[in-house]
């Protein structure tokens, strides 16, 4: 299933972005991941579901580079991975937002997305020194993308604030401005809309779906809540105790049973 | 040769009596940093303050003497009498419980939610602070304390050393009496922690402030119990220091010779404060035996000497790249 | 209705990043740059230079060096006292094995060669982190002072133990050495503060400083969006060394002219320019230049009022000193832990929007 193909809402869906084959991960004697092998397609939007503690987030951490699987192999736009830290990673295009918020507390909003563009930066620390020229032209220019994600996210007020002053949805927000800043090829989303009422995960859904329809950014997602994973996902990986329990389009995982005993539960209504 | 080891291992002998001295100071590092997560760095400033508090009030000294005088011009120095030995320990004692309650209520209380690197700065202030009071309190000069404690050459281990080795080791009486107090402190401070109410209490508020405080634990209670605690083992460690080598300001200097104690033993560990403060007073005497013997001259060139005052730092800066959390510290876990 | 921002917009990204946004600040700014070149040197007297003005200026440099990797980088260092002492004892070996040499250049290059220093015992911090390091520091502050003492080579074996500095001049001026005149010093000294604030502020607005606050801030996040570790750190222990080997090389050639090693350049110290950034303010180039002139005014303040005025013994004010300065820490960090900076920023804040309360 290699070829690209076009969905009903006009997307184009390309080839594998990211292969994670056979990956198993221990911490210790715990079997965080075992065996699970699935793929990220271009352009898509993949939701990883389950229950706490399936080891959604670990997943994530291996894609990042953060743990390292004892077993498997990690293929990424066809290339197998070799052993890298997680900023070598980074710069092969992998962004991430997190569970927590891990935003720079000590840094304005504008800041902090600047240091996504933190890989696509080169002027060496002589020139910096100096700033006016070249130092100070590259980081204008990096302040128009900036910027550019700012009025994306529509938190143009924002900008000189403390991110530590500011609300929990906002943050949010933030961090994703920060991820998208890096021009990913791939945006890992960890639990993007935990905490948010309905109207902050209406604006969230939005700000996801933009992104991958204007930009074609492949999104990876973890989300608890299913009304999203169903509106907004082209493909689905279900996981349960470190195990991968269902794997297909949204329709397909909401009535595999295995899935629905594990996590989905019976409408008993 | 083996006149080399015979020496070489009554150096090492002394080394774990200074390594006793040390765990003692750490001791106390260790209580406040489990139950507050805070590094206490006035701990040797305290040990200092103890000492001269107990020498003060032991000689009759007007508190402020010198403050007084400046200010109204007198000329005061002592009230005239002596106080007994048991009496100012006691009184001693009390001041330190009273200078926990007070750090916890006018410094702690203020500082709870803040980064650990600002807690440790604001010690640093503590300390500051504490030896200038302490000087305007009893004078800076150097003072002599006298608590009746044996001091002076073991001459039962001299002679049964000299009967077997021809040698006779020089091992000081108060060494070995620190080294006692300093085990029954660590069985009483570990069974204390591990059995009591208090102590379990004391765990709880060491692992997180926000559930001990959500279980009912009062969390100031706590922290004046342990800096009281924390106090007391500062003046025990001060009384030994000053009756070794005078109650003066390097006494303060402790702090730092306990933080290589402290990183290689894990700054949580109580067994791990005694057992790091053994290694490095053995090493630190070994490595400077050796370094600065003719046989290492002849070997290399040259000899080294006065290696104590950077090698216990060395030692444990090697041990932590290998094992940051020390030997038994809690393992540092990150999560993302 | 002095400090307004209304109607002043700025129409490029230039114009937004300034140091000086705002009018009133930059003109303050260039009157105060302005008085320091000019006004001064003719008002100056030598107690003012030696006691108060000099010594400002060359611990502004150390904790401008000392808030780089603290405050900016978050790796807490009590060892820059170890690392001043490399930079006087590199200008002294320069100073006398090449006499021809310009002082301005022995300056830099002792800067240099603390960097390299500072990179070494820098390594530490990719296994050690937060306060570990801070005491993993204090084995390079203890090693260096012992390192200068020990090996007679360093004080080209005299007698003494101390080490002296050799007159040296610039342009016809003597700038060290015991006939060096006040203001030829201050001028040398001012030169390198001016150009060195103007380093610090570059590095810390663009790509290096927010690598450097990322570090701080959340180093885990930090290096899974792209920030290599190592590297950042040792840049940050790199630069900030370089600063404060240049504050010790001016300490010692152009300030005191001759130092011993473990009085000079001891733990005191290293804690003296921890102090100052804290009180300065942490994260501040702003905070650097207050704490420094805060910790060198106020010990010649308390000594003028207690000894000059009410007569006091001199132990006594310095037992006082030590009361003080430690209680106003622990206020600090109580009141306002980010410094007085921080202070300064907020009235300021006020300011603009004053009589209105918000």
């Amino acid at each position: 299933m290699s070829e690209s193909y076009v969905t009903p809402d006009g997307r184009t869906i390309g080839g594998k972005v990211l292969e994670m084959r056979n990956i198993t991960l221990r911490f210790g004697g715990v079997v965080a991941i075992k065996d699970i092998s699935f793929d990220i397609r271009e352009g898509e939007i993949r939701a990883i579901i389950g229950p706490n503690g399936a080891g959604k987030s670990s997943m994530l951490n291996v894609i990042n580079g953060f743990y390292h699987p004892q077993d498997g192999e990690i293929w990424f736009h066809g290339e197998k991975r070799k052993p890298m830290k997680p900023y070598q990673i980074a710069k092969q295009g992998i962004a991430r937002t997190f569970q927590n918020i891990a935003l720079f507390k000590g840094m304005s909003t504008l800041d902090n997305i600047m240091t996504g563009r933190f890989n696509q930066m080169k002027t060496n620390m002589a020139l910096q020194m100096i700033w006016k020229g070249p130092a100070e032209r590259e980081e204008q220019e990096n302040r128009e993308i900036v910027e550019k994600v700012i009025d994306f996210l529509e938190i143009q007020a924002i900008r000189k604030t403390p991110v530590g002053a500011l609300p929990y949805g906002l943050q949010k927000r933030v961090e994703l401005g920060r991820a998208l800043a890096a021009q990913p090829r791939l945006l890992l989303l960890d639990e993007p809309m935990a905490g948010m009422n309905v109207e902050e995960k209406e604006d969230m859904s939005r700000f996801i779906l933009d992104v991958n329809d204007e930009f074609g950014t492949t999104i990876a997602l973890i989300e608890h809540d299913m009304g999203v994973v169903m509106d907004i996902s082209d493909r689905v990986v279900v996981m349960d105790y470190g195990k991968k329990i269902g794997d297909g389009s949204p329709d397909e995982v909401r009535n595999n049973q295995a899935v629905i005993d594990a996590y989905l539960g019976v409408d008993h209504g | 040769m083996f006149d080399q080891f015979l020496y070489g291992t009554e150096a090492a002998i002394n080394g774990l009596m200074t390594g006793v001295m040390y765990s003692l100071v750490a001791l106390g590092f260790v209580l406040i940093f489990k139950s507050s997560g805070i590094f206490n760095y006035a701990q040797g400033v305290m040990a200092l303050f103890g000492a001269l508090t107990l020498v003060g009030i032991q000689d009759g000294q007007v508190p402020f003497a010198s403050l007084i005088n400046a200010v109204f011009g007198t000329n005061v120095r002592d009230f005239g009498w002596t106080l007994p030995a048991m009496l100012s320990i006691l009184l001693a004692i009390g001041v330190m419980i009273l200078f926990a309650w007070l750090v916890e209520r006018y410094l702690l209380k203020h500082l709870v939610n803040q980064d650990p690197i600002i807690l440790f700065m604001a010690t640093i202030g503590l300390a500051y602070f504490m030896e200038g009071i302490g000087d305007l309190m009893w004078g800076a000069e150097i003072k002599t304390l006298d608590l009746g404690i044996n001091q002076g050459i073991n001459t039962t281990i001299d002679s049964l050393t000299y009967d077997w080795f021809g040698y006779g080791f020089y091992i000081d009486n108060l060494d070995i009496t620190a080294a006692i107090i300093a085990i029954l402190l660590v069985v009483a401070l570990t069974l204390f922690s591990q059995y009591s109410s208090t102590g379990r209490a004391l765990r709880a508020v060491a692992d997180d402030h926000q559930a001990a405080l959500s279980v009912g634990i009062s969390l100031r209670k706590i922290w004046v119990i342990v800096w009281g605690i924390s106090g007391f083992i500062a003046l025990v460690a001060g009384v030994m220091w000053g009756s070794k080598s005078g109650v003066q300001f390097s006494l303060s200097l402790i702090t730092l010779k306990a933080l290589p104690v402290l990183m290689l033993g894990g700054f949580t560990s109580i067994p791990g404060a005694i057992i790091g403060g053994m290694i490095i007073g053995v090493g630190e005497k070994v490595f400077e035996f050796v370094v600065s013997s003719s046989w290492f001259g002849d070997a290399m060139g040259f000899t080294m000497n006065a290696t104590e005052n950077w090698f216990a730092y060395m030692l444990a800066l090697v041990f932590l790249v290998f094992r940051p959390q020390g030997l038994f510290g809690d393992k540092i876990i990150e999560r993302v | 209705m002095l400090y307004r921002e209304a109607g002043d917009f700025k129409k490029t990204y230039a114009e937004d990043s300034q140091t000086f946004p705002l009018k009133l600040d930059r003109y303050g700014y260039y009157l105060i740059l302005a008085v320091a070149f000019l006004g001064v040197p003719l008002l100056i007297n030598d107690y003012w230079a030696s006691a108060v003005l000099i010594p400002f200026l060359i611990w502004s440099i150390a904790s401008l060096g000392l808030n780089i990797l603290t405050g900016y980088c978050g790796q807490v260092s009590l060892g820059s006292g170890g690392f001043m002492a490399v930079g006087a004892y590199a200008t002294y070996k320069l100073m006398t094995s090449f006499p021809d040499l310009n002082i301005m250049i022995i300056v830099l290059l002792s800067g240099a060669i603390t960097a390299g220093v500072g990179v070494i015992f820098g390594l530490p911090s990719l296994r050690i982190k937060g306060f570990y390091l801070a005491v993993a520091t204090l084995a390079a502050q203890f090693f260096l002072v012992w390192l200068f003492n020990k090996f007679e080579w360093f004080y080209n074996y005299s007698a003494s133990g101390q080490i002296s500095a050799p007159t040296r001049s610039m342009f016809g001026y003597e700038i060290t050495g015991p006939s060096a005149t006040a203001e030829a010093k201050y001028i040398f000294i001012l030169v390198l503060v001016v150009g060195l604030a103007w380093v610090a502020r570059n590095l810390t607005r663009g790509r290096i400083g927010r690598s450097w606050m990322a570090i701080r801030d959340m180093d885990i996040a930090a290096e899974i969006i792209g920030v290599n570790p190592l590297k950042t750190k040792l840049t940050a222990f790199a630069v900030s060394s370089f600063f404060i080997g240049v504050a010790g090389s001016l300490f010692f050639a152009v300030y005191l002219g001759a130092v011993e090693v473990g009085e000079a350049f001891g733990i005191q110290k290293s804690f003296l320019v921890l102090f100052m950034i804290i009180i300065g303010g942490l994260g501040s180039i702003f905070g650097s230049f207050i704490g420094a002139a805060f910790l060198v005014l106020m010990p010649v303040l308390l000594k003028n009022i207690m000894v000059g005025q009410l007569g006091w013994p001199g132990d006594l004010a310095g037992h006082l000193e030590l009361v003080i300065i430690g209680g106003l820490i622990m206020l600090t960090l109580i009141v306002e832990p980010h410094g007085i900076a921080q202070i300064w920023r907020v009235t300021k804040q006020k300011l603009r929007l004053w009589p209105f309360p918000h």
